[in-house]
């Protein structure tokens, strides 16, 4: 579903992510973890097009998202053929960012009936059915400033899903929030997980979820995949001491 | 001299007169500001080479007087075929004028839509336009209304400029009647006294409408 072929990302003269390869497969939750400033989250931005690489090419659905054709060679994307193959994915941010501007319901129904070409009330009736399963049905005619922050990761879950996306991003979903309303966002999470086939791709802290969630994680250190396995082995048994480092920082800090 | 009630009652109905032109100036003049501000503060956000001379533009009109940029619209371009009436040229000359000012505060305004918000438009794919009319504009432009309902006040009391082309305003008006009689302290008292009237009580809906929305 998901193909890194040797990208390269920097910062200036920071090199954030050098010469990574990885796929994910379809319907596969992978998590990815390690320090801050490892390139989890830049991954998660360059699959979403919030920032550019440098080199190497990113294939989602088997379409590329970094390149086109023109006139028979390959360029970089455009603005249009990169919202074409990304229209296929979705992203739930760290802070929400849920449109202050709008209703519930307009947050829900903007994308599919702009972007997907849904008919008004196709629009609602996904609106009201994705609301009933993150439990706020109720909430439809209300400002996002009036809900507290799990209920806004939750309108932002509802609306990311609203697109049908075939790839879901989880960007540190929970850090913002207060610790008792993580884990009601977490379960959430999890029965999404279990309930649909969407490839999701997670960075998150929460090392309990992502074993739970997971199929696969891999740990981040200085922009390169260190290591790549399931959840029971690498919280069990980690082979490289920078894992065993960092998980002993994380789960000593819990 | 002193003050004459029945002159006053007499030139007051004529004063109003000219306050509705001066009214009408304002409002036309604040509708071209607010469009073509919005629109250079959009050209300033472009390629660079756009943004380079669109703020060229803005700092030359803003360190040239706005007199001057009257005389020019009413008095030069003629020279090359444009002619434009003086009701027309003032609107003109205080709308490209004060786009200069709005411009910018349409930036701050801009500017201060989180980037969340951009990011969230673009994974959601919202096309461009869509982003800027549904998303970062209804944002930006209540948190700038107060700082744009301060350059309509102040553009109110600029049109008198106006009476230098002739534009019977209300202050153009004051001055007619005041000629024709030999007394000026009536008519000028009371043109001054009717800026008062509404500027005062705009300054005050203004800084209402500040507490209510912040700023930016």
């Amino acid at each position: 579903m998901i193909i890194f072929d040797g990208v390269e990302k920097r910062f200036g003269e920071n090199v954030v992510l050098s010469g990574l390869d990885f796929t994910v497969a379809p319907g596969e939750h992978v998590t990815l973890i390690g320090p801050s400033g490892s390139g989890k989250t830049t991954i998660l931005r360059l699959l979403m097009c919030l920032e550019s690489v440098n080199a190497g090419t990113i294939t989602v659905g088997g379409r590329c998202l970094t390149h086109m054709e023109k006139n028979g060679r390959q360029v970089p994307a455009d603005e249009k053929h990169s919202r074409e193959v990304r229209k296929r994915i979705g992203m739930v941010f760290q802070q929400f960012n849920l449109f202050p501007n709008m209703t519930v319901r307009g947050n829900l129904i903007e994308a599919p009936t702009r972007v997907l070409g849904l008919s008004k009330d196709e629009a609602n009736a996904r609106a009201k059915e994705l609301l009933d399963l993150v439990g706020l049905g109720e909430k439809i005619d209300e400002h996002p400033s009036r809900l507290s922050g799990g209920q806004q990761q939750r309108v932002a879950i509802a609306r990311a899903l609203a697109m049908r996306p075939d790839v879901l991003l989880l960007d540190e979903v929970t850090s913002a929030l207060d610790p008792e309303l993580v884990a009601g966002v977490l379960k959430l999470l999890h029965d999404i997980g279990e309930s649909t086939d969407i490839t999701i791709l997670c960075v998150t802290h929460e090392m309990g979820f992502a074993r739970d969630f997971s199929h696969r994680v891999m740990m981040f250190d200085g922009g390169q995949v260190i290591e790549d396995a399931p959840p029971s082995k690498l919280f069990s048994e980690p082979d490289h001491p920078r894992t065993k480092e960092f998980l002993k920082a994380v789960l000593d800090r819990g | 001299m002193g003050w004459n009630w029945s002159f006053a009652a007499d030139v007051f109905p004529i004063l109003l007169q000219g306050l509705v032109v001066t009214l009408q100036l304002t409002v036309l003049g604040s509708l071209a500001a607010f469009s073509l501000g919005l629109v250079l503060a959009l050209l300033l956000r472009g390629p660079r080479p756009v943004a380079v001379v669109v703020r060229g533009f803005i700092e030359f009109v803003r360190s040239t007087p706005l007199l001057v940029q009257v005389f020019f619209l009413f008095y030069v371009l003629p020279d090359i075929g444009i002619l434009i009436p003086a009701y027309w040229t003032g609107v003109i000359a205080l709308g490209l004028h004060y786009a200069t000012y709005t411009a910018d505060v349409y930036r701050a305004g801009i500017d201060a839509v989180p980037r969340g918000q951009w990011e969230a438009a673009t994974a959601l794919s919202l096309p461009r336009s869509r982003v800027w009319t549904g998303v970062v504009l209804p944002q930006a432009i209540p948190r700038v209304l107060p700082a744009l309902g301060n350059y309509v006040i102040s553009m109110f009391k600029e049109t008198p400029l106006l009476i230098a082309i002739g534009i019977l305003d209300i202050v153009g008006q004051a001055r007619e009647e005041g000629g024709r009689f030999f007394s000026y302290d009536e008519p000028y008292t009371i043109a001054g006294l009717l800026f008062l009237a509404l500027s005062y009580p705009a300054s005050l809906l203004v800084r209402r409408l500040e507490r209510r929305v912040g700023t930016v």
